[in-house]
């Protein structure tokens, strides 16, 4: 335990210097993104189950932060939590609807659901269809700070990191996340011991949700657009393919994932490989899938406990 | 112009056609889809692209080789079909054990890198695929006008899902494939292959999806995101059918494209969603879908 303490300590201390060697922005994106897939995670790692539409809270909180920055004098902190109620708020509404069905169906379920939004927002007047929320302004944090300065929302970035990380940490080893655990474990046997599964999985898939809507509202800011990328089914396998990648049901997986996802896209971008980039992510997942299902994080831990456990 | 109730009788029949075209879609690639999982028990998030890819070897046939519409209808779903026998055996099988998630996201990680190969040759605007001479034109009905093309995608895909559908309940090839859908190890212990049985369903099942891609290559542009769009829309309908049967799967495919047609006539703006939202609709009142078995 002593030695996880001192390693989350050298993990904040390397986040908090490391803007002075690393574009901020981009560490802002490997931040929104991780927190995503700690998110994501939360659902497929510790639950069980795959959400295939997991994009369509990433974006229902951007868009929310980037019509309230747009339209309201509303300063940066109230914006992100209003995103993200709102997208814990549509989180209870499919998830609802989602734990009805199980295994395939439920992966099958969410990205219909997730579709259905893709649509709304496409038409609807309030999100600008194809051109997306454009120039959001990042505002000032609690009315003092300017968050325009990139080292000023990079920290603010961190912060919220932190915080949804620690939550996800949390809920995993409380109690509750015990219950999920074995919801994952065995099923019947959870609901024999007199678990309501249902509730627990939906209240799971509200946090998870929220979460994600954290990581959208927090995106919107740091990119100041909010567009319909972060709702179309590209987005949910991008974070599958991070949490499968990084190791999931492992807590560092989903940031390791993030982190070497959103390298190689940067790498490829612009360059001439950049029309390579699909075809290298579903690489990526054949062989993730076939020899390497615990993932970076997962794989390593294997190694530790063989050699030194 | 024929009207009822101040409904314009021409339009509406139309959309009526679009709809039933559609769903003669939805139909084919649920059936497929159907078909794999009864087996299998997984889910082909491949099916799309092999729609696609239907599409594709039906213009390249064309446009490389000179092979003609109805070679091509014949032959690109043997070839896809072929392609997926050895997308089964060599990369679904050995992880058949596992979790059947992982199968989930092993199709859809060859889903794309298919559709990004295409993306990546062809570009994502979309190809143009001639009509065959012996069914342009159409027939002038007294309410609508009935391009012959259209018609006969209704005919020929109707007639490919309920020989399927016979072929499984009736005949003594589909009470294998019953039996192995209820108990694979018995049927094993009864000296049936069953891994050979398993690899040819998977390659039909896929094969029906190449089929609906060559019948869609002329009416809508061969286009490598064609595949990615009906699907999503068909899981839906799998989740609105159940996939417990198969027949199921083929009228929930007809019925949903109907539908869709006739939200295009009364509500346009509804026409993308209407399908989910009546999934949506299966959910509360009926969870299990209308076909399906478990409780």
């Amino acid at each position: 335990m002593m030695k996880m303490k001192k390693l989350y300590l050298f993990l904040i201390l390397l986040a908090l210097v490391a803007p002075a060697v690393v574009y901020p922005v981009f560490l802002m994106k490997l931040l929104c993104f991780a927190l995503f897939a700690c998110a994501f995670n939360l659902l497929l790692g510790f639950v069980g189950l795959l959400s295939f539409g997991h994009a369509v809270f990433l974006g229902t909180g951007g868009y929310i932060t980037g019509y309230l920055m747009l339209n309201t004098g509303l300063t940066p902190e109230l914006g992100v939590l209003a995103g993200t109620v709102g997208a814990g708020l549509l989180g209870a509404v499919y998830g609802k609807l989602a734990v009805k069905r199980e295994g395939i169906y439920f992966a099958m379920v969410t990205l219909a659901l997730a579709q259905l939004a893709f649509f709304f927002y496409l038409q609807a007047p309030f999100t600008g269809g194809e051109d997306g929320l454009q120039g959001v302004p990042r505002g000032e944090l609690f009315g003092l700070i300017d968050l325009n300065d990139n080292f000023a929302m990079y920290y603010f970035v961190l912060a919220i990191f932190i915080f949804g990380f620690w939550l996800v940490h949390r809920t995993v080893h409380s109690p509750f996340g015990q219950i999920l655990k074995a919801i994952r474990e065995n099923e019947p046997r959870a609901v024999s011991l007199g678990y309501n599964v249902n509730d627990y999985k939906w209240v799971a898939f509200i946090i998870s949700s929220a979460l994600a809507g954290l990581a959208g509202s927090t995106k919107t800011l740091v990119f100041q657009l909010a567009s319909l990328t972060d709702v179309h089914w590209h987005m949910s396998g991008e974070v599958v393919l991070m949490t499968l990648l990084g190791g999931m049901g492992t807590i560092f997986g989903p940031l390791v994932g993030a982190g070497v996802v959103i390298s190689i896209q940067n790498m490829l971008s612009g360059g001439e490989l950049g029309n390579y980039i699909h075809i290298i992510m579903g690489i990526i997942f054949i062989v993730c899938v076939l020899a390497f299902r615990s993932g970076i994080v997962g794989e390593f831990q294997k190694l530790v406990k063989k050699n030194f456990g | 112009m024929a009207t009822i109730f101040g409904i314009n009788l021409f339009a509406l029949s139309g959309q009526l056609l679009v709809g039933l075209i559609n769903g003669s879609f939805y139909a084919l690639l649920s059936l497929g889809l159907a078909i794999i999982f009864g087996l299998l028990k997984i889910i082909n998030f491949a099916q799309g692209a092999m729609y696609m890819l239907g599409a594709f070897f039906a213009w390249m046939a064309l446009n490389y080789m000179g092979i003609n519409y109805w070679w091509a209808l014949i032959l690109v779903p043997l070839a896809v079909g072929l392609l997926a026998i050895l997308m089964e055996r060599f990369l679904v099988r050995p992880i058949a054990n596992e979790d059947h998630l992982y199968s989930l996201l092993l199709t859809f990680g060859i889903a794309l890198v298919l559709q990004g190969l295409f993306t990546h040759i062809y570009g994502s605007s979309g190809l143009p695929y001639q009509i065959p001479a012996e069914l342009k034109g159409g027939t002038k009905l007294p309410f609508m006008y009935l391009p012959n093309y259209r018609a006969w995608i209704i005919v020929s895909s109707l007639v490919v899902c309920f020989s399927t559908w016979w072929v499984i309940e009736k005949t003594k090839l589909g009470a294998y494939l019953r039996a192995g859908t209820e108990n694979p190890q018995l049927m094993q212990g009864f000296g049936i292959n069953v891994p050979l049985i398993t690899t040819l369903t998977f390659g039909f099942g896929v094969a029906l999806a190449a089929f609906a891609g060559v019948l869609a290559a002329p009416v809508y542009s061969v286009s490598p995101e064609m595949g990615s769009n009906i699907l999503i829309v068909v899981f839906a309908i799998v989740v609105i059918g159940g996939m417990g049967s198969i027949g199921g799967a083929i009228l929930t495919g007809l019925m949903m494209g109907v539908v869709e047609g006739l939200t295009k006539f009364f509500y346009p703006e509804a026409s993308t969603t209407v399908i989910f939202l009546f999934m949506v609709i299966v959910l509360l009142v009926k969870p299990a879908g209308l076909f399906g078995k478990e409780a």
